[in-house]
């Protein structure tokens, strides 16, 4: 079976046809789903606390619809106009802009929290024509990708490397646009499982990303719980509470617990 | 597009990267839509951190909505009762207004980003790529 990205360019290959095909297909959805909460346990973003997140090659928004399931707000991009109708009329709740990310992310410096791309960034290395130079635009991708990013955002990326070349390419065109972090592998040894992660840093963060389950020394864990991590435990619903009840001792009126209190996310499968 | 978006998206082209004009875009011959939607007042309030006040103005202004405080809303906070109100009319503002039909312009280098179904369209023709 030949690449999809061997074929056409992408907003051709991903025409009403294909990308009803593609979003119908519960085979498809099941491994996006997956890999988008590989991506986001990858990112490891302070649980309940809402951020704010870029989706990059969206597609018809099956990896958005998990973001939302899993409690964010999302922007899209996507090349493909047909692959993006599809996603309004499955009424996702991001935002979806129809662009080409190899001509740069069109966010002010800082919008995002963090940001995911799932199997899209190889699409980065073709030519479809002869005036087309990947290693540039890679390049203008990571630059305007990493300024959209607030200082120590994150982002993500599963992608289908065609060889070593590619994934070395896509590395260090992040690398030269100042992202820290590396490549995980997840089930090296399956021909058919085998998935490629780019798991990037724009500058400093307070929280790592999560190594853990990657291929390299396991990460040390902290034995001593001290009282500061116990608060960290704490849940969202009772760390509300409790601000709550602070704020009533101190005579504020604070607001009704309403069903939307630290809310709970729908179950993941 | 949500109101909110308006916020963050500038203009494309790399010649307007370093421009001051290419935020927020230029809004104009809009169809909007309101649209209820869950009311999620911690995520408001961490976007309200990052809203450049000035262009949350100018873009109601755009848009016909010039009833707009001068200044970002202070002291916000999610649990406390005299936030809700503000948080709610943000939340009408920012996550329920949708643009479905319009034009942005650049104000640098005007080009014209066409919002179709929904869908703001930023590919750019060659010779600006
Ligand atoms: C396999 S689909 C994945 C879609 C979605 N992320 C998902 O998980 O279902 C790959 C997507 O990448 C998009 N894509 C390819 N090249 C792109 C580019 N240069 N800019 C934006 N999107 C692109 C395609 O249009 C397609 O929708
Ligand atoms: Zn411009």
């Amino acid at each position: 079976m030949s690449r999809p990205e061997q074929l056409a360019p992408p907003e051709v290959f991903y025409n009403d046809s294909e990308s009803f095909k593609y979003t119908s297909s519960t085979r498809v959805q099941h491994i996006q789903a997956k890999m988008t909460l590989r991506a986001l346990e990858l990112l490891n973003l302070e649980v309940d606390s809402p951020h704010f997140i870029l989706d990059l090659g969206c597609g018809s928004g099956l990896s958005g619809e998990i973001l939302t399931e899993e409690g964010y707000n999302w922007i899209g991009m996507d090349i493909s106009p047909s692959m993006l109708a599809t996603g309004i009329d499955r009424d996702v709740e991001g935002d979806l802009f129809l662009s080409d990310m190899g001509n740069g992310v069109h966010f002010r410096a800082g919008t995002f929290d963090a940001a995911i791309s799932i199997s899209a960034v190889q699409w980065l290395c073709n030519a479809d024509s002869s005036n087309v130079d990947p290693k540039k635009r890679m390049l203008r991708f990571f630059n305007s990708l990493y300024a959209s990013l607030k200082r120590g955002g994150k982002f993500v990326a599963q992608f289908y490397p065609m060889n070593d070349i590619q994934t070395e390419n896509l590395l260090n065109a992040a690398k030269v646009a100042g992202f820290g972090g590396g490549l995980i592998i997840d089930d090296p040894e399956s021909k058919r499982h085998k998935k490629y992660y780019m798991v990037l840093t724009a500058g400093q963060s307070e929280r790592n990303i999560n190594l853990a389950g990657a291929e390299m020394d396991a990460p040390e864990t902290t034995k001593k719980v001290n009282r500061k991590l116990l608060k960290k435990l704490e849940s969202k619903k009772e760390f509300i509470a409790r601000k709550k009840e602070t704020m009533k001792r101190r005579g504020k009126k604070v607001a009704l617990d309403s069903k939307f209190t630290a809310r709970k996310r729908r179950p993941r499968f | 597009m949500k109101f909110l978006t308006t916020n963050f998206v500038k203009c494309a082209i790399k010649t307007c990267d370093s421009s001051l004009e290419a935020f927020p875009l230029q809004y104009s011959e809009c169809e909007l839509v309101q649209e209820e939607q869950e009311f999620n007042p911690e995520f408001i309030c961490h976007m309200l951190d990052r809203l450049d006040w000035q262009a949350v103005i100018k873009v109601a202004k755009d848009l016909g909505n010039t009833s707009l405080p001068p200044n970002k809303p202070e002291d916000i906070d999610p649990i406390m009762e005299d936030s809700q109100a503000i948080l709610r009319d943000l939340h009408t503002l920012l996550v329920e207004t949708r643009i479905v039909e319009g034009k942005m312009i650049c104000r640098n280098c005007e080009h014209i980003y066409y919002i179709k179904n929904s869908i703001p369209n930023f590919l750019l023709p060659p010779h600006l790529c």
